[in-house]
């Protein structure tokens, strides 16, 4: 890691770590941000670190945070073996989808992940847990270990932070390991990795299964901060909008999907008041942004940055050579 | 290492946060707050909606020209929560937590009303509802600070009782699959079956729908005398229009358990006569309603639902209540509305100890096209069904009652 | 014997013709998407849109057109419509080719779902705005109101419903012939191969490729005029619809033209048959029957490998 993304990580962090002593900035808003920003990097685990196009990541989403909603009221689980449980079910219905999409490749494989999705869709309007139109209300948010009582804005916070930066590092460190670095072979250029010897399918849907249950993480996170999980997780929106934050941000960056998320939800938050213009502005900056600017905003930014370290450098070289 | 240090400054955070609590102010804020929380586009959108945010002004500008009260200023905001639970979820708990709202009115869809009930009981702020049907609201799922402001599913059940007794004995339901079309399709068949008819079968649909061809062929291949519609707003509209192009209206009696004028309105006479309506406000019942009605429709172009008409009532009488108890502090205004009868030339009644506001109920039957001077004049009123029968007896499982 | 399971043999009829009117809704807007992703290599998602479109524009010249132009009494009617917006919308589809897919074409075939994507959002968007949710009423055009009755049969036959059917199937019908039978058609499949030995025998290839996805957008528009009076005209309706079609095309196996007819007939039989024993598991029949398929054949059932 360069010096400058050490400095920016640990300005983010202070950023971070403040936010409940300010007025500024409402804590549960950044709360949706946390929750959505590890949401986004998970699935950029897939999109862009393998190549994987997944349009039903919802659920894995909104599925956990189902689970993870019923646990917390109806069994009273504590909100850390709540969001376990949530984890567990993402990790299994990951395997499950994984092994049946993987066996298709690019256009075939989102429309699948997109239908099965639809499966748990209409799994959660029918059964009774999950309350149909109504959802799981009232979730309690429970005392941590037993102890710390998260019904306090402050504590659920924190809380929420290390559970994304657990999750974050975790992505960091499978993306700069020897796993990950297969994963982007594959994403390159399948066959080759293939003569190589490796098996790309189980590296695929090991792949899968960690976004899957990641993202997980974060709908179980969500259902806890809110206190509630409703049909709107499991809908198809929901991983319409996954894909759009990633893309927005940067697929192949490990910041892009945070800047995409803040984006997006920024931009739902803000504009909410005036109809439906916030679908209609994502939807024009997304159509602009696969048309012209296919890296994304950090994507271009660092692209930006890296041409403008080379003109430097050339111009250094050619002064060097006077 | 690491966690005990973060509990220990969890604690700590949590210890000022607790001692550093404002105690009860006069005014909290130094401000009156008021959110119209509705349906601005969807199904539910033209009985309450914008509607809804003119009424909560007409009440405002009633009570205080100058919009204050007590010396403070009175705030109206408002936002669309599309019937959705976790839009109207979020947007309370910002608005309590940050806009200084004080109580949420209106609240339609009954999904959406309990999740601003859930968040007004842990914010202990107040919510007023004039939208939502379900009876669960006054029951098992009670708050200590909501009202139940203008109709619940009992009413409506109720009011089908003449028709059951007057031989309509079969019934069939078409229900709008959430909670609002299974606590209305459950008070009904109640009704039904105390007064001796049977209920036959039912089916239930996607809320919102928009087809509803197989829903009802279902319910003419029941043979059932009477099709109940335990839906609302767009639904029922669509339901009776295409109960009509199925020829099903020839045979079977279609009873839609909940319309609103609006409804009458979007139907037309021509597809809507004869229908048998149950409401608890008609603009056209005397001369108070005449009047206020007459003013509403200067202001929003169309005559108000009932939806509309609670919103009015419900705001007026907070700020009364808020006037006689000199404070908002939300305990002392909900002892107050519960122990002071309301009289406000649109509603007349008492609420009850579980939030329920307990008033008449009004059976009309749709005019014919030939028996209607103009626009809006679409009722004729067959029954007055009062209070104390129309409203559903007091029940345990309401944490509230004794 | 059907009474055995509680079902009148009207109830059945009745659900299966039902199920056959969505059959023929599935059947014209997997069509179109087949069409699309057999020439074009993409994967309309804005199709949904362009149904709600026609839908739309139809309900705009029935009950909007006259007032804008200052003429109220001023209509387009039904049957205009039924040609007007799917060349309308068409239009609209084919300067979206040339603006926009254009561009993606020598990219990874992803890059077209996402843009149609974006687009299905902004079309949504806007028109959520301007209209709401609610819905609009378009009413059946007078000649086909009322409906017959089968005595016999305890049946009530709305004639708009039959049209519905009847008119999908002739288009449907038509194209198949068009694409398999023709000349044009053969072009077509020959650009579907392979598209760079067709430009070298002097055909327009680019020129074939933007009109054949004004085609499928038209049909896609044309599907919505003919809903319009059976399903509310509303800014979702094509949102709602566009995933059970992707799980009919990915069934009947993308690229196949007939496959795609037939298959969104069939489920919509099986969706109808379902209401009827098992009516919760109605909206689910479509994903579980794909899930089935694509473990046993993922091609699709009419599909090559590709």
């Amino acid at each position: 890691m360069s010096a400058n993304t050490r400095i920016l990580y640990t300005v983010l962090l202070a950023f971070l770590a403040v936010v409940p002593f300010q007025d500024f900035v409402y804590i549960v808003f950044v709360m949706k941000l946390l929750c959505f920003a590890l949401f986004a990097s998970a699935f950029n685990l897939l999109l862009g670190y393998t190549g994987l196009l997944s349009f039903g990541h919802a659920a894995f989403f909104g599925g956990a945070a189902y689970v993870t909603a019923h646990a917390s009221k109806a069994w009273g689980l504590s909100p850390e073996l709540a969001i376990l449980l949530g984890m567990f079910y993402a990790c299994v219905t990951g395997y499950l989808f994984g092994s049946l999409a993987i066996r298709r490749q690019g256009i075939y494989f989102a429309m699948i992940t997109l239908a099965l999705s639809q499966l748990i869709f209409f799994l959660a309007l029918q059964m009774k847990f999950t309350g149909g139109e109504d959802g799981i209300q009232g979730v309690p948010r429970g005392y941590l270990f037993r102890f710390i009582d998260l019904s306090s804005d402050t504590a659920m916070y924190y809380f929420v932070l290390v559970l994304f930066l657990v999750g974050f590092l975790l992505i960091q460190r499978t993306i700069h390991s020897p796993f990950g670095q297969v994963l982007k072979s594959i994403r390159e250029n399948e066959p080759r990795a293939i003569s190589l010897g490796y098996d790309v399918k189980q590296f695929k849907l090991l792949a899968f299964v960690i976004s899957a249950t990641l993202a997980g993480m974060a709908g179980s996170m969500k259902s806890l901060v809110f206190q509630l999980a409703t049909l709107t997780d499991v809908h198809w929106h929901m991983s319409g909008e996954v894909v759009l934050m990633t893309i927005l941000g940067g697929i192949g960056t490990l910041l892009g999907p945070i800047v995409g998320a803040g984006l997006v939800i920024g931009l739902q938050n803000y504009l909410a008041g005036i109809g439906s213009f916030s679908t209609i502005v994502l939807g024009a900056i997304f159509v602009v942004c696969v048309l012209a600017f296919r890296r994304g905003i950090v994507g271009e930014w660092l692209a930006y940055f890296e041409r403008y370290q080379e003109s430097k450098d050339r111009r250094g070289g050619y002064e060097q050579n006077k | 290492m690491k966690r005990n240090t973060l509990t220990k400054a969890v604690a700590a955070i949590f210890v000022a946060a607790a001692a550093s609590s404002s105690f009860a102010q006069k005014i909290s804020d130094d401000v009156v707050k008021i959110g119209v929380l509705t349906d601005m586009s969807g199904t539910y959108s033209d009985l309450a909606g914008k509607g809804s945010v003119v009424a909560a002004e007409m009440a405002i500008e009633d009570y205080s020209k100058s919009k204050t009260i007590l010396g403070k200023k009175i705030e109206l905001i408002s936002a669309d929560h599309q019937n959705k639970a976790d839009i109207t979820a979020n947007k309370a708990r910002e608005w309590f937590d940050k806009e200084k709202v004080d109580v949420i009115v209106d609240l339609v869809t009954t999904s959406a009303a309990l999740a601003a009930m859930e968040i007004g009981e842990q914010k202990n702020k107040i919510t007023l509802n004039s939208g939502a049907a379900s009876l669960d609201i006054t029951r098992s799922k009670c708050t200590a600070n909501n009202v139940h402001w203008v109709y619940d599913t009992y009413n409506l059940g109720k009011s089908r009782e003449a028709l059951v007794k007057a031989g309509k004995k079969s019934w069939f339901f078409v229900t709008a699959d959430y909670a609002f079309g299974h606590n209305l399709e459950r008070d009904t068949a109640q009704i039904v079956t105390s007064n001796g008819g049977t209920v036959v079968g039912s089916v239930r649909h996607p809320f919102p729908g928009s087809d509803f061809s197989s829903f009802l062929l279902k319910a003419q291949s029941s043979g059932a005398q009477v099709i109940g519609l335990a839906n609302a707003g767009q639904d029922t509209i669509n339901s009776v229009k295409q109960a009509a192009e199925f020829g099903i209206s020839q045979k079977q009696t279609i009873v839609p358990l909940l319309t609103f004028i609006t409804d009458v309105h979007s139907l037309g006479l021509k597809a809507a006569q004869g229908l048998s309506v149950a409401e608890s406000f008609y603009w056209d019942l005397n001369d108070k309603t005449r009047a206020w009605s007459k003013r509403f429709y200067d202001k929003h172009k169309r005559m108000p639902s009932m939806v509309h008409a609670g919103v009015y009532s419900s705001v007026m009488n907070y700020l009364k209540a808020i006037e006689s108890t000199k404070t908002d502090d939300t305990k002392a205004v909900m002892d107050k509305l519960k122990s002071t009868p309301i009289d406000d030339g649109l509603f007349k009644g008492n609420i009850q100890v579980n939030g329920k506001f307990s008033h008449d109920f009004y059976v009309f039957e749709v005019k014919k096209p030939n028996e209607s001077k103009g626009p809006w004049d679409y009722y004729k009123l067959v029954a007055t069904i009062p209070a104390a029968e129309a409203s559903a007896p007091l029940d345990k499982s309401c944490k509230l009652v004794k | 014997m059907l009474e055995a399971f509680g079902i009148t043999p009207q109830a059945l009829i009745a659900q299966l013709l039902v199920g056959l009117i969505n059959g023929s809704f599935y059947a014209i807007l997997s069509l179109g998407l087949a069409i699309i992703f057999g020439l074009l290599n993409v994967i309309n998602f804005t199709h949904g849109a362009q149904y709600m479109l026609g839908a739309f524009f139809a309900w705009i010249g029935l009950t909007q057109v006259g007032n804008w132009l200052g003429m109220p009494d001023f209509s387009i009617n039904y049957w205009v419509a039924l040609v007007a917006a799917p060349l309308l919308v068409g239009a609209i589809g084919i300067v979206m080719e040339r603006l926009m897919l254009k561009r993606l074409y020598h990219l990874d075939h992803l890059y077209g779902l996402l843009l149609t994507f974006g687009l299905a959002l902004v079309i949504e968007g806007m028109f959520r705005h301007w209209y709401g949710i609610s819905g609009e009423s378009y009413s059946v055009p007078e000649a086909l109101q009322g409906g017959f009755r089968l005595e016999s049969f305890g049946l009530f036959l709305p004639k708009y419903r039959m049209w519905v059917i009847v008119a999908s199937l002739a288009v449907c019908i038509a194209t198949w012939y068009m694409i398999e039978r023709t000349k044009l058609g053969n072009y077509l499949r020959a650009g579907t191969e392979n598209p760079k030995l067709l430009q070298a025998l002097g055909i327009n290839v680019p020129l074939m490729i933007t009109l054949t996805y004004g085609f499928g957008v038209a049909l896609a528009a044309f599907a919505g005029v003919l809903a319009a009076p059976v399903f509310q005209v509303n800014p979702v309706m094509g949102s709602n619809l566009i995933i059970v079609v992707f799980a009919v095309v990915v069934i009947g196996g993308m690229g196949s033209i007939a496959g795609s007819i037939v298959t969104g007939l069939a489920l919509g039989l099986l969706e109808g048959l379902t209401k009827v024993f098992y009516p919760e598991a109605s909206s689910m029949v479509i994903f579980v029957v794909m899930a089935i398929v694509l473990l046993v054949r993922p091609a699709g059932l009419f599909g090559k490998e590709k």
